[in-house]
């Protein structure tokens, strides 16, 4: 599904609840279109192990029969894993999205020499500032803040970083951040390495998510929470 | 997961990568152990027109039915990845497996329209298959063609092993068994088509010979060699109900350009316009049984999760059970968000019940399509549409709250007149007045009658294949007067009016009636370049023009002669049903502006009879 566009897979799961017959409510007006937000868009070229969307249901039958019904229905390379109830006031997906884990792995041929060294003087800097370019303007920003974990382990790099509509940062963003630290003697030979595999063959990078979260706690002391442990089990 | 036939570098480097990695709902696996013959199907266009194309899922779910057939999908690589494998070598391959189209045992192609014909090419280039049919091997697919453009095969002729004439569903049976058999006994590709020759329907075209007068036209055309049929008559499924139907249509990941359920409910038309090829070649009409309709529609929602279901057909409202259809349709899914899309439909008190229940008033607009200006032109192409019924329509509509109406015209009609064209624009004009006649407070603002013309093209087995097609000059001089007219209309700016492209027609013009001779040209357009030329940002006229005057092909010969009835035409081995008796008396009745009753009304004596069904004998 690495190749299926976010719009693409929306409207891939709209048929698929259909033909599943999951009792999904449907918004009033000439063109009803069924109650569903999905938590966070997974861009082309991206894998992941914890996606999630929420519907709003008239009736539903258990999580054990839904994820079945739903099972049935899937292509290759899609699995519903947990089908839960969220509380009747929960917002919807997209809106409690705080975070998001992520590992990076480079293709076989790939291997980028002292990637732990790297990482961890990267984390060392009190700020890292990048400029992000939008359609309308050029800014700078500050990742620091949006990175709430960066750690490699055996040539794989896993990181936890914000996500959703208050502060957002990709994956793509932070490697592009790595591979500047070419100033230092110790860093140097591995940002290197990783900004020719950013610039020239960024297919060799595979970014795959792992899971998504709420938060819980506070904007100062956040708690993440599996977005899947926000709701409970039908049965 | 299935491995790709594309590396992730290039996956991720192209435009929609969803179009090439196959694994679709609905589409088919198999395994091969199991599989004697490999049909590859193709719509030699980009992969989300392809995908909306009705014919192909029957076909595909056709061979697939069959235990030791495995039927797979290859569409037109876009530009962008074209480019990239043809620098890399990389073949063309089918979706379901991944793997090269010349490793199938068949590479069946529909042919929808004239201006893919480039793109056929472009297909058997990239799976490293012959271009011409003559080279070919046993190491290579069997290519066989069939679609509506088959009706004239002719500038496809050394491209193509095989031409399927007519409706896909009767004897692709006896043509795969044809094909064990020969590989069972070891026959030679040349004995193979010999055989496939002598299945009704089958045309090979390298079994038959034609030989030109000084003046281009045809002095003879004939089989080359003993137990060759001299005439190839079209295959037609009568009982529409004991058809195979898709059920379970394959549902792309990427948004097709029919994103919805297809269900074809009636093919053929009783109405005899005389420009309308498929009013001609798929007569005589059937319908399917709305007992059978419901079921399929049951299903195919069902198994496909669709939104929205689209009742096709050339003249839904000649379905004479259409009601009970809708009916049926909109009180199974109330509220469920299913639509209903009922293109070709008349504008009656019925459709409009329908259309007011299904779609936004506000936003949809009416079609209508009344083809010419004049009454008297409506009467010359045998358009059963009167004014009268266009403006009671439209007020209807307005009465609805409808306020967005479309006019589909055409422009270089035999015969056709200033004063003819002129009546584009006051037709227009009346349509727009009648919005205005509604009391000020039952409007919804402006209301914006939208006119659109093409341009004629004649069409083989039509009354009208004799005739003169306008050049592009003369095309665009009257699309200029229509113009001028609609700004001389007093509610000119409720109207709008836009008109196709010339060069593009022109193009359709030569190749819809033209004979074997542009097979060369053809070639050379591709080698030059030539590719995706229904796409207005690839066509490219000047290389099309650079290939013709190469090969010394004369367009005005093809476009702007018109043809003596006593002439050879190339497609006239083929016996579509539709007598050429028939055809010259309807062009003649067409001189007159005799219009010709629907089949309905009274029998005109077609020659569709001889398939023994359908609307010939509903009494």
């Amino acid at each position: 599904m690495k190749f299926v566009g976010h719009l693409d897979m929306m409207r891939y799961f709209q048929k698929a609840i259909r033909r599943a017959g999951i009792d999904i409510a449907y918004s009033a007006g000439y063109s009803p279109h069924q109650i569903m937000s999905f938590a966070s868009p997974l861009g082309v070229g991206l894998t992941s192990d914890g996606e999630y969307l929420d519907i709003e249901v008239n009736s539903s039958k258990t999580s054990e029969e839904s994820i079945a019904a739903l099972n049935r229905e899937m292509a290759e390379g899609v699995e519903v894993v947990s089908y839960r109830k969220l509380p009747e006031d929960a917002k919807n997906a997209m809106s409690v999205v705080a975070a998001a884990d992520y590992r990076i792995s480079f293709s076989e041929e790939v291997a980028i020499p002292s990637l732990e060294q790297l990482t961890e003087r990267f984390m060392m800097q009190k700020e890292i500032l990048i400029t992000k370019k939008t359609k309308k303007s050029e800014g700078v920003v500050d990742l620091k803040p949006m990175i709430y974990g960066l750690r490699a382990k055996n040539d794989t790099l896993f990181m936890r970083l914000a996500t959703g509509s208050a502060a957002n940062c990709k994956p793509i963003h932070v490697l592009e951040a790595m591979a500047e630290m070419k100033g230092q003697e110790e860093t140097r030979e591995a940002a290197a390495a990783l900004e020719k595999l950013v610039v020239r063959t960024p297919y060799a990078i595979c970014i795959h998510r792992l899971q998504i979260y709420g938060n819980t706690g506070s904007g100062d002391a956040p708690v993440f929470t599996a977005l899947e442990d926000l709701g409970e089990e039908i049965v | 997961m299935n491995r790709l036939a594309l590396s992730d570098e290039i996956l991720l480097k192209i435009d929609k990568p969803a179009r090439y990695i196959g694994n679709e709902i609905n589409s088919v696996k198999k395994d091969l152990k199991d599989v004697n013959i490999r049909f590859c199907m193709c719509f030699p266009d980009v992969y989300e027109i392809g995908m909306s194309h009705l014919g192909i899922q029957i076909l595909y779910h056709m061979f697939n039915q069959i235990e030791d057939v495995y039927c797979e999908r290859v569409y037109s690589p876009w530009p962008d990845l074209d480019q990239i494998m043809r620098e890399r070598h990389i073949p063309l391959f089918a979706l379901e497996t991944q793997d090269p189209v010349k490793e199938f045992d068949f590479l069946g192609i529909t042919i929808q329209y004239e201006m893919c014909y480039t793109n056929i090419l472009q297909v058997l280039d990239l799976s490293q298959i012959p271009l011409l049919a003559k080279d070919r091997t046993w190491d290579d697919p069997v290519v066989i063609g069939g679609g509506p453009c088959t009706y004239n095969p002719e500038p496809l002729a050394d491209f193509f092993d095989i031409f399927y004439i007519g409706e896909g569903e009767t004897v692709y049976g006896a043509l795969l068994d044809v094909y064990r058999d020969a590989k069972a006994k070891g026959l030679s590709r040349e004995e193979f088509l010999l055989k496939a020759a002598n299945i009704p329907g089958l045309y090979v075209p390298a079994f038959y010979d034609v030989r030109y007068h000084e003046d281009g036209t045809i002095a003879s055309f004939g089989p080359n060699r003993p137990g060759v049929p001299s005439v190839v008559h079209k295959e037609i499924m009568m009982d529409l109900d004991k058809a195979c139907y898709p059920l379970k249509p394959v549902v792309p990941f990427v948004k097709a350009t029919q994103d919805r359920v297809t269900l074809e409910i009636l093919r053929g038309c009783i109405r005899g316009c005389r420009f309308c090829q498929a009013g001609m070649i798929y007569r005589p009409l059937r319908e399917r049984s709305v007992e059978s309709l419901k079921t399929y529609a049951v299903e195919m929602l069902k198994n496909t999760g669709y939104e929205e279901i689209n009742l096709s057909s050339l003249s839904s409202s000649d379905h004479r059970e259409l009601k009970e259809l809708v009916t049926f349709l909109m009180d199974q899914w109330n509220g469920q968000g299913v639509n209903i899309s009922l293109p070709s439909l008349r504008i009656d008190a019925f459709s409009l019940d329908v259309m007011s229940k299904v779609q936004d008033v506000r936003k949809s607009s009416l079609t209508f399509a009344p083809e010419a200006g004049s009454q008297r032109m409506r009467d010359v192409i045998n358009k059963g549409l009167t004014e009268e019924v266009i403006l009671n329509g439209a007020w209807e509509a307005f009465l609805g709250g409808w306020t967005k109406v479309k006019l589909y015209f055409m422009l270089g009609l035999p015969g056709e007149t200033e004063e003819d064209i002129r009546e584009i624009a006051r037709l227009s004009e009346k349509v727009a007045k009648k919005y205005y006649e509604l009391p000020k407070e039952q409007r919804n603002g402006k209301c914006q009658v939208t006119a659109s013309s093409s341009f004629f093209v004649p069409k083989p087995f039509t009354p009208f294949q004799w005739v003169s097609m306008n050049t592009k000059s003369e095309f665009l001089g009257k699309a200029r007067i229509v113009n001028e007219e609609m700004k001389a209309q007093l509610n000119r700016k409720s109207l709008r009016y836009n008109w196709h492209e010339a060069d593009l027609t022109i193009l359709e013009g030569v190749f819809a009636r033209g004979d074997r001779k542009l097979c060369r040209g053809l070639l050379r357009a591709y080698e030059l370049g030539c590719m995706f030329d229904s796409w207005s940002e690839y066509l490219d006229n000047d290389k099309w023009m650079q290939a013709f005057s190469e090969c010394g092909i004369d367009i005005d010969f093809y476009t702007s002669r018109e043809r003596d009835p006593k002439e050879i035409l190339p497609w006239d081995f083929i016996d579509a049903g539709v007598t050429k008796e028939f055809l010259l008396r309807e062009y003649e009745r067409s001189k007159q502006a005799v219009v010709t009753p629907n089949c309905r009304s009274a029998c005109a004596g077609c020659g569709a009879r001889c398939y023994q069904g359908g609307v010939c004998f509903e009494n």
